[in-house]
C-alpha cells in the first residue's frame, strides 16, 4: 500500500498544480501543455483505482485528439493577453459566482455521501464486481444492456453536432479548379493523349 | 528490511533489468536497421549508399551519433527554450516506452498489460506532441507549417488506425497483445494470421502506419523540398538525434505492431519440424525486418502525397472503408456464432 499511496499523492499533487499553471501560465500554449500534464495524471490516478481502461481512453481520446486540436488553435491565435487581462475585474463576479454554484453541488455530492451512506451502494450495484469481470467487460456490460439507450443518444447527439459543424463550415466555391480523382483515374490512353507523326520540317 | 527488499525492490530491479534490456537491444537493432534504410534506398537508386566507416559501413550510424553528440546544440534566440528541448525529448521518450508492452515471444514481454493494445495506441497518440512542440517552441515559420500538418495528419490517420485495432479485437476478444497472436495460431499455419482474412485491413494498417510516423510518401512534416526540414529545421546536435531516434523507433514499433495484428507475431509460418525448432524470437524479428523492408522500399519509390490527396484518402477511403469493415466483421462473427 505505501508504494500505492506514494504514487497517489505524486499524481494527485501534480494534476493540482498543472491545474493551477493551466489557470496562471502568462503563455496560452504552455497553458494547454499544463492541461495535457493535469490530464496525464488524471490518467495515472485512474490506474491507481483499478480504472486501466479509461485511464488509456482517457489519453487516447482527450489527450491524443481533443486536446491537439485545442493546441493547434491555440498555436494560431495571435491573441493580445495583456488586452484580454484589462477586463479580468469585470468578469470577476460572475466567475464567482459559477465557482460558487460549482463548489456548493460539489459539496452536495460528497455531503450526500456521508448523509446516506446506502446511496455508495446503489452507485455500485451496475457493474459487476471488478475482480471477477475485466474492466472492459464491466462498462461494456452495464453500457449495452442497462444504459442502451443513453448511449446510442449520446451517439446521436454526438453525429448530429458533427454534422452542424460540417454543414456550418463547408462552402463549395464555384468556379475554382477541383481534382476528381474518379475521372483522373478512369481515364483511358486513347483520350488523354494522342499520338502524331510530323513530317520533318513540317510542324503541325 | 528483508521483506521490503523482497517485495518491492527486488521487483523493480527486475523490472528495470528487463527495460535495460530490451532498450539496449532496441537502439543497438535501431543503428543498423537505420543503416539498413539507407542501403536499401541507395540500391533502388543504383548507388552504393554508406561505406566508408566499418566494414560495409556497418558502423556509419555509431559514426553519426558521436558526430551529432559532440556538436553543439544551437538554441534560436527567439524560441520557447524549455518546450525546444522537451520536445525532441518527448519524441524520444513515448516511443521508446511503448515497446514495454510489446511480446517478443511467448512471455518475453516487459509488462504483459491486458490493456497492452490500449496502451500502444494511447502512447502513439501522444507521439505527435514532440513534433508540434518543436515545431511551435523553434518560433520560425517553416517549423511552425510542419507542425500543422502533422497534428491534421497525425490525428486523421490514428482514426483509421482505431478502427483497424477494434476490428481485430473484435476477432480476438482481448485487449492483450500476447493473446492476440495467440488468437492467430491455427491448423493452417500462415494462412490462419490475420493478414488473410482481414486482407484489406492489412493493406489499410500499413499505409496508416506509414502516414503516423511520418514516413515517406505522407512525410508532409518534414517535406524537405518545400520546408527544408519541418518541424526540425532549428534543431541540432543531440536533440536532432533525439526526434531522429524518436521517428525510427516508432517506425519499428509500427513494425512490430503490425507483426503482431496481422502477421502472427513470434509465431512459425508452419508449425512442423524445420520451423517450429527456431525460437520465437527469430520468427519475431524475421517478421518485423520484413515490414522494415517494406517501409524502406515505399520511401524509396512512392513518390510524397499533396497534403489535400493526403486529407482525402484519410477521411475519404480509409474511414469509410475501415468503418464497414468493423460492421461486416462484426455481422459475421455474430451471425456465424464464431465471436470469442
Amino acid at each position: 500500500m505505501l508504494i500505492a499511496d506514494a504514487f497517489f499523492y505524486l499524481f494527485a499533487t501534480t494534476c493540482v498544480a498543472a491545474g493551477f499553471m493551466v489557470i496562471s501560465a502568462r503563455n496560452p500554449v504552455h497553458a494547454v501543455l499544463f492541461l495535457i500534464l493535469a490530464f496525464v495524471n488524471a490518467a495515472g490516478l485512474f490506474i491507481l483505482l483499478g480504472a486501466e481502461f479509461l485511464a488509456l481512453i482517457l489519453v487516447v481520446v482527450y489527450v491524443g485528439a481533443v486536446a491537439v486540436l485545442f493546441l493547434f488553435v491555440v498555436m494560431m491565435l495571435d491573441v493580445d493577453f495583456a488586452e484580454l487581462r484589462a477586463g479580468f475585474l469585470d468578469y470577476l463576479p460572475i466567475g464567482a459566482l459559477i465557482g460558487l454554484i460549482l463548489l456548493v453541488e460539489l459539496i452536495l455530492v460528497f455531503g450526500s455521501w456521508v448523509i446516506t451512506p446506502e446511496i455508495s451502494a446503489h452507485i455500485t450495484t451496475p457493474t459487476p464486481p471488478i475482480d471477477k469481470v475485466s474492466n472492459i467487460e464491466a462498462l461494456g456490460l452495464i453500457l449495452y444492456t442497462k444504459y442502451i439507450y443513453f448511449f446510442e443518444a449520446a451517439g446521436v447527439i454526438l453525429l448530429i453536432a458533427m454534422i452542424g459543424a460540417i454543414v456550418l463550415t463547408l462552402h463549395h466555391k464555384e468556379g475554382i479548379k477541383r481534382q476528381s480523382i474518379v475521372t483522373q483515374v478512369g481515364r483511358t490512353r486513347d483520350e488523354a493523349i494522342e499520338v502524331r507523326h510530323v513530317e520533318p520540317g513540317q510542324g503541325l | 528490511m528483508v521483506e521490503f527488499f523482497w517485495t518491492y525492490l527486488w521487483p523493480l530491479l527486475v523490472i528495470v533489468a528487463h527495460s535495460l534490456a530490451v532498450l539496449v537491444i532496441l537502439l543497438v537493432s535501431i543503428a543498423f536497421l537505420l543503416l539498413a534504410d539507407r542501403k536499401i534506398w541507395a540500391a533502388v537508386q543504383l548507388r552504393r549508399g554508406p561505406n566508408v566507416v566499418g566494414p560495409f559501413g556497418l558502423l556509419q550510424s555509431f559514426a553519426d551519433m558521436l558526430k551529432f553528440i559532440f556538436k553543439e546544440p544551437v538554441i534560436p534566440a527567439g524560441a520557447n527554450k524549455g518546450v525546444f528541448l522537451l520536445a525532441p525529448l518527448v519524441s524520444s521518450v513515448l516511443a521508446l516506452s511503448a515497446w514495454a508492452v510489446i511480446p517478443v515471444s511467448q512471455g518475453w514481454a516487459v509488462a504483459n498489460l491486458n490493456v497492452g493494445i490500449l496502451y500502444v495506441f494511447a502512447v502513439s497518440s501522444l507521439e505527435v506532441y514532440g513534433v508540434i512542440m518543436g515545431g511551435w517552441a523553434s518560433n520560425s515559420k517553416y517549423p511552425f507549417l510542419g507542425a500543422l500538418r502533422s497534428a491534421a495528419q497525425m490525428v486523421s490517420y490514428e482514426v483509421s488506425i482505431g478502427f483497424v485495432i477494434i476490428t481485430v479485437l473484435l476477432c480476438v476478444g482481448s485487449l492483450n497483445l500476447t493473446d492476440i497472436v495467440l488468437a492467430q495460431s491455427g491448423d493452417y499455419g500462415m494462412f490462419n494470421w490475420f493478414w488473410l482474412p482481414l486482407f484489406p485491413l492489412f493493406i489499410i494498417f500499413f499505409i496508416s502506419a506509414l502516414a503516423e510516423t511520418n514516413r515517406p510518401p505522407f512525410d508532409l512534416p518534414e517535406a524537405e523540398s518545400e520546408l527544408v526540414a519541418g518541424f526540425m529545421v532549428e534543431y541540432s546536435s543531440t536533440p536532432y538525434l533525439l526526434f531522429m531516434l524518436g521517428e525510427y523507433v516508432a517506425i519499428v514499433l509500427m513494425c512490430a505492431l503490425t507483426t503482431i495484428l496481422f502477421l502472427g507475431g513470434w509465431l512459425p509460418p508452419f508449425d512442423v519440424a524445420p520451423f517450429n525448432w527456431l525460437p520465437g524470437v527469430f520468427w519475431f524479428v524475421l517478421k518485423v525486418c520484413m515490414m522494415f523492408f517494406m517501409f524502406s522500399m515505399v520511401k524509396a519509390i512512392v513518390p510524397r502525397y499533396r497534403y489535400d490527396q493526403l486529407m482525402r484518402l484519410g477521411w475519404k477511403v480509409f474511414l469509410p472503408l475501415s468503418l464497414f469493415m468493423i460492421v461486416a466483421v462484426a455481422s459475421v462473427l455474430h451471425f456465424f456464432d464464431l465471436a470469442p
